[in-house]
């Protein structure tokens, strides 16, 4: 018979840290100090990266399909770039808080709506909150600046130690360390009994609840954490950009986050991340070599991806990393897709 | 003395289809009960009453007294309401320690518990541990369950009821679509549920209903048409003429 620690063990072993996870954190930091003039759009690839591990959560592990996440990111964007244009939070990690905290609670009211009904009808209400909370954002124009949006953001030294630069490097080293924050959260909680119930809800609602597991109440409770996520997201963008306009809110916002996890896949917390890089890259590859049209070659790599199937592309171009990491550890490499998600 | 579980008139139609009429059933603490009926006579309907899934036009469910007509299908599981479902509905990629523990950290109250990976609550390994080696899956507790034969998922379905810590279980078909030679894993896992779980099965196959149960209710067309000791319903001319002699004399 399997004893208690045994159990225990092999429970654990799924939420341990496997040595590709550690490359790839090292491998960000890195890019922090081998591309100095490339701070802007690294940053940009974070906040994205963190953007979409909000929208991972709740769609890879729970289910949910948006397309009106950016109302959350909205939120906290609008939230910062009021905090400090006002000066009643000047510090940017109390004003970052603040300003996820902002974009939680408007999440937590909502999710009563979202929880309702099938995929179908939370794409519809997903995007009908986006679009009220934009269309809200023009209205009180005296508050949010209207179609100008907020104009004169000054950020306060972060910490009140290290100053934003011209060249944006305090803000990616700031918008990485906060991602990484959340990310060791998200990956906590994933592999928590809770983030456990979420799989299984997931997976057979029906069955989850016959096995005991509240489900409604699970689904506010992740949907609330990823409005955070993403408030967070949001506020980041404010801070670093020093720019809040209305289209924080905007459906394209929404719609890219989903071709973001089209791209890197779900429910292995980096898909998100994967994705936000191989997206950024292929925008900027694309309007280098033809800026008229790479709408049109984004267009057709997403084409390629769902018809080849993610799983099969992720095969072949893990096949090295995952030869190596079978040599090494006789393990199976973690950044593989389950093949059901293909 | 207060009935396990108990409805009381439960009525359920779906537009103008009468599936369940005026329904009154009563099984008795430690029974175990079994519910047979041809095709299309209800049962499934029933099951998806008693469990929640469900809400009755008219009529009462109790549970040990207690009227649970109104709670929620997971409100049901934690006051001792448990099933077993009929085809697969099990989690492929979960392993047999996953799904397991799903059901011990809901029981436990640990189930929202979002800070502490799975693995380190000792209560929690402890109970999966002992279903895992009740159940005879310690063997294959760490494999996605989509590998596993399907006898041991049939076991895995029973063992994640169990976990529960239900007071009275309804079984659907546990032996359905088992080939032979896995049956009497299951036959065995069935018969040696501990006597303080009150069992409601539900079963087609008359060899292992007339095996197992010491009460049987017959239900045709939504209503009952028989109730009463294996021996009655044996002998009663009603049931054989439903079943046209299906081997009802077991």
């Amino acid at each position: 018979m399997a004893t208690s620690s045994d159990v225990g063990r092999i429970a654990r072993a799924h939420a341990s840290w496997h040595w590709s996870e550690i490359a790839f954190w090292c491998l960000a930091l890195a890019c922090g100090f081998a591309f100095p003039s490339r701070y802007l759009i690294m940053t940009d690839i974070v906040r994205l990266g963190l953007f979409a591990l909000s929208l991972d959560l709740i769609l890879g592990y729970a289910g949910i399909v948006s397309l009106g996440h950016a109302a959350f990111f909205g939120i906290g964007a609008y939230s910062a770039g009021l905090l400090a244009l006002h000066g009643v939070i000047t510090e940017p990690v109390l004003a970052l808080l603040v300003a996820g905290l902002a974009a939680t609670v408007i999440g937590f009211l909502t999710s009563f709506l979202v929880i309702r009904g099938v995929d179908l009808t939370r794409l519809m209400v997903t995007l009908g909150i986006a679009l009220l909370l934009e269309a809200l954002a023009e209205r009180y124009s005296d508050i949010t600046g209207g179609t100008d949006g907020l104009q004169g953001i000054v950020m306060a030294p972060v910490l009140g130690l290290f100053e934003f630069d011209i060249f944006g490097r305090t803000g990616f080293f700031y918008a990485l360390i906060v991602l990484f924050l959340l990310f060791l959260i998200a990956r906590r909680v994933v592999h928590s009994p809770f983030g456990l119930s979420l799989r299984a809800i997931k997976n057979n609602p029906l069955r989850a609840a016959a096995i005991g597991v509240p489900v409604n109440r699970r689904l506010i409770a992740v949907y609330t954490l990823a409005s955070f996520y993403a408030g967070i997201a949001g506020a980041l963008f404010t801070q670093t950009t020093q720019l809040a306009s209305l289209d924080v809110f905007s459906f394209e916002r929404s719609a890219d986050l989903m071709l973001v996890l089209v791209i890197g896949g779900t429910g292995y917390l980096y898909g998100g991340l994967i994705g936000a890089v191989v997206f950024r890259m292929l925008q900027e590859f694309f309007s280098t070599i033809t800026p008229e049209y790479w709408q049109f070659w984004i267009g057709l790599v997403l084409v390629v991806i769902v018809l080849v199937g993610r799983a099969r592309l992720h095969r072949w171009v893990l096949l090295v990393p995952n030869w190596i990491s079978r040599q090494l550890s006789g393990r199976k490499a973690a950044v593989a897709i389950p093949e059901s998600e293909a | 003395m207060t009935l396990a579980l108990e409805t009381k008139g439960l009525e359920k139609q779906f537009g103008a289809l009468k599936v369940t009429r005026d329904l009154s059933l009563q099984v008795a603490h430690g029974a175990r009960h079994a519910l047979i009926g041809p095709n299309g006579a209800g049962k499934t309907t029933v099951i998806n009453l008693l469990t929640g899934v469900l809400k009755p036009d008219a009529g009462r469910i109790l549970l040990e007294g207690h009227d649970i007509t109104n709670r929620t299908v997971h409100g049901r599981v934690l006051r001792g309401l448990s099933r077993t479902f009929q085809i697969n509905q099990l989690y492929p990629d979960l392993t047999p320690i996953e799904t397991i523990g799903l059901a011990v950290a809901e029981r436990l109250g640990r189930g929202g518990d979002w800070w502490r990976v799975m693995g380190t609550r000792s209560d929690v390994n402890t109970e999966i541990a002992e279903n895992l080696a009740r159940f005879h899956l310690t063997d294959v507790m760490n494999e996605p369950t989509a590998t596993l034969a399907y006898g041991k998922q049939r076991l895995l379905e029973i063992a994640v009821a169990i976990a529960s810590k239900p007071r009275v279980l309804l079984l659907d078909e546990p032996a359905a679509g088992v080939p032979e030679s896995e049956r009497h894993d299951i036959l065995a896992a069935v018969a040696s549920l501990p006597r303080d779980v009150t069992v409601l099965l539900i079963e087609h196959d008359m060899d292992l209903v007339f095996s197992f149960a010491d009460r049987i209710s017959v239900l045709v067309n939504g209503a009952m048409l028989v109730e009463g000791t294996p021996d009655e319903v044996a002998r009663d001319a009603r049931v054989k003429a439903v079943y046209l002699g299906e081997g009802v004399d077991g």
